[in-house]
């Protein structure tokens, strides 16, 4: 067993009198597909937003490829900010209107204080499967699905390790999410990518997850591995 | 002998300026049936939806029959179970008084009547003594019960939900779902229910329409056209879902669905077919029966694929 991409030790988050995210502890190798499952309110997302450090947790221990998340300060973060990279539910929301899709994917490369090229955008444009010519366009003028992968492209450009997952395909069609699951598949296989996937559907965890922990009331109950990756390991 | 059409739909056509995005839908609808509505978006459910309840923007053009027509009844004879619950109550009022004031907006009742009607309403859902509640009291899942209670206090012959689970974990679902399905046993109201959601289909609904590019391209028995799609749209909408033992690469139909108003010539779907041959880049395919199904398609499977 290499050592862990992730490793969350007795996590807590707090909102206000109510403990969101009770205790929680699990880790996550490279090239692992880790799900967090569980109805409304079990803390799922809450986890989501203080392994990523957008919520400093009220207790426990974040461990990214062995640093300690939790103690550093927000200007000892940003430098490894681009390495764990959220992807969000809503692909719109998670875009700024006003913003062509070339700036919004060139941003996160922009913050590592590198010029972009145009060859790197349209690169990571075509990746996710977008002709290079959608960077001229705005968000409002592609379907969900597209933006879903505008906001994939931007992730990969930070040269991430982990990605964390908050529902990216619940707001999408059957046949839409079909195509971005393959191209989540396709990138963790070719870069080693760590994905925390945080999804309601079962169906969905069941097809795309290497190892489900499932929380309720912000407590991991159980934690469980689908058939399908014993029967077909990649 | 079969339950009476409690709603016929005859060559629904919806356009908005000069666009027509409702294409010409027929069905039919029985007492205690529930109907669902499926396709990718943008197909024309919802328009459909909201055109039976009356409910369409109002630059939009309607062609075609509804029988009856209900949207001059909306929220007594059919109502709409909405989608977002928080958004569909009032936050400043209390939850029996919102009820009650939809009781007293489409029957000619007392004060007291009304709040009796609806506590009663309340209770059934299973959430009592909720009445005095503002939205904001309850929790997520009671809230998706008083819209339901809402939707159902004037017990209607047609409920409508459009997406009424997309948003919900699987616990939450089945309670809806649950809920709306006790509402048929109980009363015989049927329900058209317009969602993606092939599981829920599968296990609530007796007929399936499909929909692609705002027309109907099958409608059956839902567990049939589930189990044997003749239509090879339906086929790959199917073929995308993850299932247990299904392939590592899920199916992804390839391109997108078409614009309106930017349909490509002969059959909608035909650019991202697999069966499509000449024939279907030449001419629209016709609605024909096979063995009690409705299909559009030039090259229909026979045998019907296991989606």
């Amino acid at each position: 067993m290499s050592e862990p991409l992730l490793e969350v030790r007795d996590l807590v988050v707090r909102h206000g009198a109510t403990t969101a995210v009770d205790h929680v502890s699990f880790s996550l190798a490279p090239g692992e597909t880790l799900a967090l499952n569980g109805p409304s309110g079990c803390g799922k997302s809450s986890t989501a937003l203080a392994v990523l450090q957008l919520r400093r947790p009220d207790g426990g221990q974040v461990r990214f490829e062995g640093r300690e998340l939790t103690t550093l300060t927000e200007r000892e973060l940003r430098p490894l900010r681009p390495r764990l990279q959220p992807v969000f539910q809503d692909p719109y929301g998670s875009l700024s209107p006003r913003q062509r899709i070339r700036d919004a994917v060139a941003e996160p490369l922009r913050l590592r204080g590198r010029r972009p090229t145009p060859g790197q955008v349209a690169a990571l444009l075509e990746r996710v499967g977008l002709d290079p010519s959608y960077g001229d366009r705005r968000p409002r003028e592609l379907s969900g699905g597209q933006c879903q992968r505008v906001g994939i492209a931007r992730a990969l450009a930070g040269e991430p390790r982990l990605l964390v997952l908050d529902e990216p395909v619940s707001a999408l069609d059957p046949s839409v999410r079909a195509g971005v699951l393959n191209l989540l598949a396709d990138l963790r296989d070719e870069r080693g990518l760590g994905y925390l996937f945080i999804c309601h559907d079962r169906d969905v965890v069941r097809h795309f997850a290497d190892r489900v922990v499932e929380l309720r009331e912000g407590r991991v109950t159980s934690e469980w591995r689908p058939r399908r990756s014993a029967a077909a390991p990649r | 002998m079969e339950p009476e059409v409690v709603l016929s739909v005859r060559d629904l056509r919806v356009g908005f300026g000069g666009v027509e995005a409702v294409r010409g839908v027929s069905f039919e609808v029985r007492a205690g049936e529930v109907c669902a509505l499926v396709g990718e978006s943008g197909a024309g459910k919802s328009l459909t939806a909201r055109a039976l309840l009356g409910m369409l923007p109002r630059e939009a053009t309607v062609s075609g029959t509804v029988r009856p027509d209900l949207s001059g009844a909306r929220g007594r004879r059919i109502a709409l179970v909405p989608q977002d619950a928080l958004s569909a109550l009032s936050p400043v009022h209390r939850v029996g008084d919102q009820l009650a004031a939809a009781v007293r907006s489409v029957r000619r009742v007392g004060r007291r009547e009304a709040r009796e009607l609806a506590a009663a309403a309340l209770d059934r859902v299973g959430i009592p003594g909720t009445a005095r509640s503002y939205p904001h009291e309850l929790s997520g899942g009671m809230r998706q019960r008083a819209v339901i209670a809402m939707a159902t206090v004037n017990e209607p012959d047609v409920l409508v939900a459009d997406e009424p689970t997309t948003a919900l974990d699987a616990d939450r679902r089945e309670r809806v779902l649950g809920l709306l399905a006790a509402r048929r046993e109980s009363r015989g109201t049927a329900l058209v229910l317009v969602t993606h959601d092939m599981d829920a289909v599968r296990r609530y609904a007796h007929r399936a329409l499909v929909m692609y590019a705002g027309r109907v391209v099958e409608a059956g028995p839902a567990r049939e056209v589930l189990a044997r799609p003749r239509s090879p749209y339906m086929a790959g909408l199917l073929a995308s879902l993850p299932r247990p033992d299904g392939p590592r690469r899920l199916y992804a139909l390839p391109g997108a669905p078409p614009v309106p108003g930017a349909l490509p010539p002969g059959c909608a779907f035909a650019p991202r077919c697999p069966r499509a041959a000449q024939v279907c880049h030449r001419g629209e395919p016709p609605e024909r029966e096979l063995d009690g199904r409705l299909v559009a398609c030039h090259h229909p499977d026979p045998a019907g694929e296991p989606g």
